[in-house]
């Protein structure tokens, strides 16, 4: 992997304020997403995976604020990557759209009520692209044959409440499209669908990245979904990235003790009937009432170092991929 | 698990809604939610009902426990040696029997009441059904909370102090304290996290073992109704179409759709993707139901008479339902056609 | 005055309060961080003090006319003597004589002092049975036209302050009985329109929809001069009372029937119902509760509208009608152009009418915003 990223997160901090005391919403993230791959951004409620795709896109909604980190994005041309942070709210709307697209979880909520989906489809054209009515419908009508809409001429008039839950996020990925983005982050795609709606529409985001070499970081809490679609995966527990690497590395030989309970406490078609899964004890504490130290050590079997309760451990390089975990170095007072 | 005896027998199950329009709200057509539906639950075991939305599953359930009238149909229980038919009951004599079935709800936050400590949430229904004795209700209700992993403290707390996890603890809690023969857990783990998921699901097994309860488990996801139920009966748009012993169903399903269903499961195997079956086009309509097999539009097995004869569930082996046209023709893929090892 | 908002027995830590914290206090809590919702409890708090003690607080009786003191000019209370003692005094007036009419009109002289006591006699009233002349402050020992004018005489000589203070009282009651009169109507029918449903909710949402059809003002116009004028002024303040308020139930019993609708279909309502509780138990224990703090936000966002009603129909001249005293009716004398420019204090009445409406309408919101624990 010579290839340099399009998209690379260096220790992203995200802050909110709220009553009960100040959430470290995402705490030094930092990944890097790749042409034509998908980096799968995984955890459990609570963990910040959406805070970070909404911090990439700079849309973190008051009270919250990125606080610190880097987010530099390879311009098209090559030379020397931006950094989003540091652009202009101005700026930035030149970013999102036909550099950095999202789909969300809710189709429904995403959409207005008022307005047909090739209105608001063509309203993002016109705006990025320039191009006149005619030709922006025209682009509208070829999107939604891309994403699979049967008929799309005649459904391109058609009302959001007109269409199924699957059909709306079809659309709501090609909206997502419509200004040929190079990077798309897809937060829950499929949370509200149903399986079988989830297999069409996980399959479509696959065809349509090896069409156009899209880079997808997809945000999901479904490990089986992960497995699936990722190349790369993060996955996140507390505002942090307890364990970033390849996909199949992960899942083979998982290094933090959360990804390996985690795996292990997924419910499977392949078990056995009524057997009894391992899981992991206690309950995610609140986002404001982080526990000091390694955010995981009052639910790790494995916590033995004192350290974990002090201070959270760093990223360490270890089989292929990085590690917050003091089982596999990085203690205080041993570093090399 | 055969030869027990039958709890519930439910036969042709029929609930519609009707669709109203206009100012006088007249009845322009019927949502066929659930469209003769027939199972038998015995005592001790775990019923699955699976299906996506929309797929009559919620509603079977509601009319079980009668909380939805049921438009036809009758829902046979057997209690302390006599039956009653559930369907037809008034509701002054439906009312002493509620105790023998309760139900764990899927959403861990409107299930509570928000004004009620833990311990009024679950001293409640033995409230209702006569313990009025303070301390014995107390004294009950700790032990509740002992079975089902809350601590004794949390008995003055209120649930917005809980976690979802613990949250839907207090719910099973509740629905254990009458000593209900029959559970009708609605998606219990579904709003849960991954890894507080397994601790409920592992619960309910237990109690079960303990307390000899009977369980019908609706779920929408094939792979948490795996480790739970001994059968798993699959539904769509309103009927049921296959029916069988859960290790039976997932190696060799015999109706179509439960192959897609299965196939479409995501499973924690990279590379386990290759091999999946993608329906075309949406769930039909329950207002407005294709003709003959209402899956026809979206299988790939679909013949001609598909699309005018409807098929009728049938016992086509023994303890095997399906309601399939082609089911002794096609040879249908199973889990173990699924690649990747089994974890 | 929150005591009972404190946790009992023993010290709690922080989070084992939250935990044990009932939806009163995590409502209070949470209202308590809306510092302009909070400061808006405290004005409409100090406004109902106000109407409670309107005639302990006025100084002359309101309805006293004399027209040799019209048009004062507002009078402050002085505290202090020339030479830096405590004494509080207001000027005197002196009698002069028009020298075109030859009419004898009073005007202020600042020479005399005239002495104010605190708590001291002044005029007799009566209020809530007790009859009595003591006032917050009055005059030691007035003269013939003295009187302590804080806002200054309107044309026929009266205090606009006393006026004004009676005036808030009535304003203020008639918003409070009439949200009470609709608040009843709006549960029942609200409530009966939810739990009946079918025809009888058919009904009564239609009628609902044909009452808020009607404009309001001709209306009110209708109805408000369909009044005999030989009523007496109570029969009139609750005549106007019931017309603002089968107006205004419409809302709450849209609120009322909307909250039940939903409330119905929450999950531990049909926990409960499973548990065989019955219909009383269910409404009572789970229902009410739940959206008795939505009512009371709704409450006091329906307060202000009530207010502003009855002090638009009374300005009209539609509503109350001298010789009572309202809002409406002291603005109703500040109404030609001819008065304001001869008499600005007149408008001080505009005052407390906009306070009164803004504090509402920020605690309202203020209430509502913390009464939705997990909306």
């Amino acid at each position: 992997m010579a290839e340099t990223p399009i998209l690379s997160v260096r220790n992203l901090h995200t802050e909110f304020a709220a009553p009960e005391g100040t959430v470290h919403a995402v705490d030094g993230v930092s990944f890097d997403v790749f042409k034509g791959r998908t980096l799968g951004v995984v955890g459990e409620s609570g963990c910040g995976k959406s805070v970070t795709a909404r911090s990439i896109l700079g849309i973190v909604e008051r009270p919250g604020r990125v606080t610190g980190g880097e987010i530099l994005l390879q311009p098209a041309d090559g030379g020397t990557p931006v950094d989003l942070l540091k652009m202009s709210p101005w700026d930035m709307r030149a970013v999102r759209g036909p550099e950095i697209a999202l789909v969300f979880q809710e189709p429904m909520a995403s959409f207005s009520q008022y307005y047909t989906i090739g209105n608001q489809i063509m309203e993002g054209i016109r705006l990025h692209m320039g191009l006149s009515a005619k030709a922006a419908r025209a682009r509208a009508i070829d999107l939604l044959d891309m994403v699979g809409v049967p008929q799309p001429a005649r459904r391109v008039d058609e009302y959001p409440f007109q269409l199924s839950g699957g059909l709306r996020q079809r659309v709501m990925i090609a909206m997502a499209l419509s200004c040929d983005p190079r990077v798309l982050i897809a937060d829950e795609p499929t949370t509200a669908l149903d399986v079988t709606t989830q297999a069409q529409i996980l399959d479509l985001l696959r065809e349509l990245q090896q069409k156009r070499g899209l880079a997808i970081i997809l945000i999901t809490h479904d490990m089986g979904v992960i497995a699936e679609m990722a190349h790369d995966v993060a996955v996140m527990y507390l505002g942090r990235a307890v364990e970033t690497g390849a996909v199949k590395d992960i899942f083979a030989a998982p290094q933090h003790p959360y990804t390996r309970a985690l795996l292990r406490s997924i419910p499977t078609v392949m078990a056995k009937p009524r057997t009894r899964l391992p899981t992991i004890e206690g309950s995610i504490p609140q986002p404001f009432n982080r526990p000091v130290g390694c955010a995981y050590h009052p639910r790790c079997t494995e916590a033995v170092f004192a350290a974990c309760r002090t201070e959270p451990p760093p990223e360490v390089g270890v089989a292929g991929r990085n590690v917050r975990c003091y089982l596999h170095g990085g203690l205080p007072g041993a570093r090399a | 698990m055969t030869g027990a005896a039958t709890l519930l027998e439910v036969n042709g199950l029929k609930k519609y809604f009707p669709i109203r329009k206009g100012l006088l709200r007249r009845v322009v057509g019927q949502v066929r939610a659930v469209d003769g539906v027939s199972f038998a639950i015995r005592k001790g075991e775990t019923l699955a009902l699976v299906g996506e939305s929309g797929c009559g599953k919620t509603t079977v359930s509601r009319c079980i426990l009668r909380a939805m009238m049921p438009t036809a149909g009758s829902i046979k229980f057997t209690i302390a040696g006599s039956t009653v038919d559930l369907a037809t009951l008034p509701r002054k004599t439906l009312r002493p029997l509620r105790r023998h079935m309760q139900m764990v709800f899927q959403d861990p936050f409107s299930s509570l009441n928000p004004r009620m400590m833990v311990g009024d949430i679950i001293g409640e229904p033995l409230l209702i059904n006569g313990m009025s004795d303070r301390a014995a209700r107390r004294k009950r209700v700790l032990e509740l909370m002992e079975l089902v992993g809350l601590p004794g403290a949390a008995i003055n707390r209120f649930p917005h102090a809980f976690s979802g996890g613990q949250r839907q603890r207090i719910g099973i809690a509740r629905a254990l304290a009458l000593n209900p023969e029959l559970i009708v857990a609605d998606e219990p783990v579904s709003a849960l996290d991954v890894s507080v998921q397994a601790q409920i699901l592992n619960l309910l097994l237990d109690l079960q073992d303990k307390l000899q309860l009977t369980v019908l488990f609706v779920a929408h996801d094939l792979s948490v109704v795996k480790h739970v139920a001994d059968r798993v009966a699959v539904m769509y748009v309103g009927r049921i179409v296959e029916l069988a012993e859960t290790e039976a169903l997932y190696h060799r399903p015999l109706h179509p759709y439960t192959e897609a269903l299965l196939s479409a499961a995501p499973t924690p195997v990279p590379g386990a993707v290759s091999q999946r079956i993608i329906l075309e086009r949406d769930i039909a309509d329950p207002a407005n139901p294709p003709p003959g097999c209402a899956f026809h539009p979206r299988c790939r097995h679909a013949e001609a008479r598909c699309r005018e004869t409807r098929p009728e569930l049938e016992e086509i082996e023994p303890g095997r339902f399906v309601a399939c046209l082609r089911a002794n023709e096609l040879a249908l893929r199973g889990i173990a056609a699924m690649t990747g090892p089994a974890l | 005055m929150f005591s009972f908002l404190r946790a009992k027995g023993p010290a709690l830590s922080k989070a084992e309060r939250y935990a044990q914290a009932t939806q009163l206090q995590l409502t209070w809590w949470r209202f308590r961080r809306h510092r302009l919702a909070m400061i808006s409890g405290i004005v409409v708090a100090l406004f109902y003090v106000i109407a409670i003690g309107a005639d302990f607080l006025a100084t002359t009786d309101p309805h006293a006319t004399d027209s040799r003191t019209s048009y004062i000019t507002p009078q402050p209370i002085h505290f202090f003597e020339d030479d830096g003692s405590f004494r509080p005094h207001v000027s005197g007036l002196k009698g002069v004589r028009d020298p075109k009419t030859f009419k004898l009109i009073y005007t202020v002289d600042p020479n005399r002092h005239v002495p104010v006591d605190f708590l001291a006699t002044g005029y007799e009233y009566s209020f809530l049975g007790i009859t009595t002349t003591r006032h917050l402050f009055a005059l030691r020992d007035p003269q013939r036209g003295d009187g302590i004018f804080i806002l200054g005489t309107d044309q026929l000589g009266r205090d606009v302050w006393s006026r004004l203070m009676v005036a808030t009282r009535v304003s203020l009651t008639i918003g409070l009985v009439g949200v009470t009169i609709s608040l009843f109507l709006g549960v029942l029918l609200g409530g009966i329109s939810a739990l009946y449903g079918g025809w009888v909710d058919t009904v009564i949402q239609r009628t609902i929809e044909v009452i808020r059809s009607m404009p309001t003002i001709p209306l009110w116009l209708g109805l408000a001069a369909a009044l005999p004028n030989d009523w007496s002024v109570t029969a009139v303040y609750f005549s106007i009372t019931i017309i603002i308020s089968l107006l205004a139930w419409t809302d709450l019993a849209r609120v009322v029937r909307g909250k039940f609708l939903s409330l119905r279909e929450e999950e531990f309502v049909m926990a409960a119902e499973l548990a065989g509780a019955s219909t009383g138990r269910i409404i009572f224990r789970h229902m009410l509760p739940s959206f008795m703090s939505h009512i009371i936000a709704a409450v006091s966002l329906a307060l202000p509208a009530m207010i502003i009603s009855e002090t638009s129909l009374s300005f009209l001249g539609l509503g109350l009608r001298p010789p009572a005293i309202s809002w409406g009716i002291l603005l109703q004398d500040a109404q030609s152009i001819q008065s304001l420019a001869l008499a600005p204090w007149l408008l001080a009445a505009a005052v407390p009418v906009i306070l009164v409406i803004l504090a509402f309408n920020f605690l309202g919101d203020g209430l509502r915003d913390a009464a939705d624990p997990y909306g």
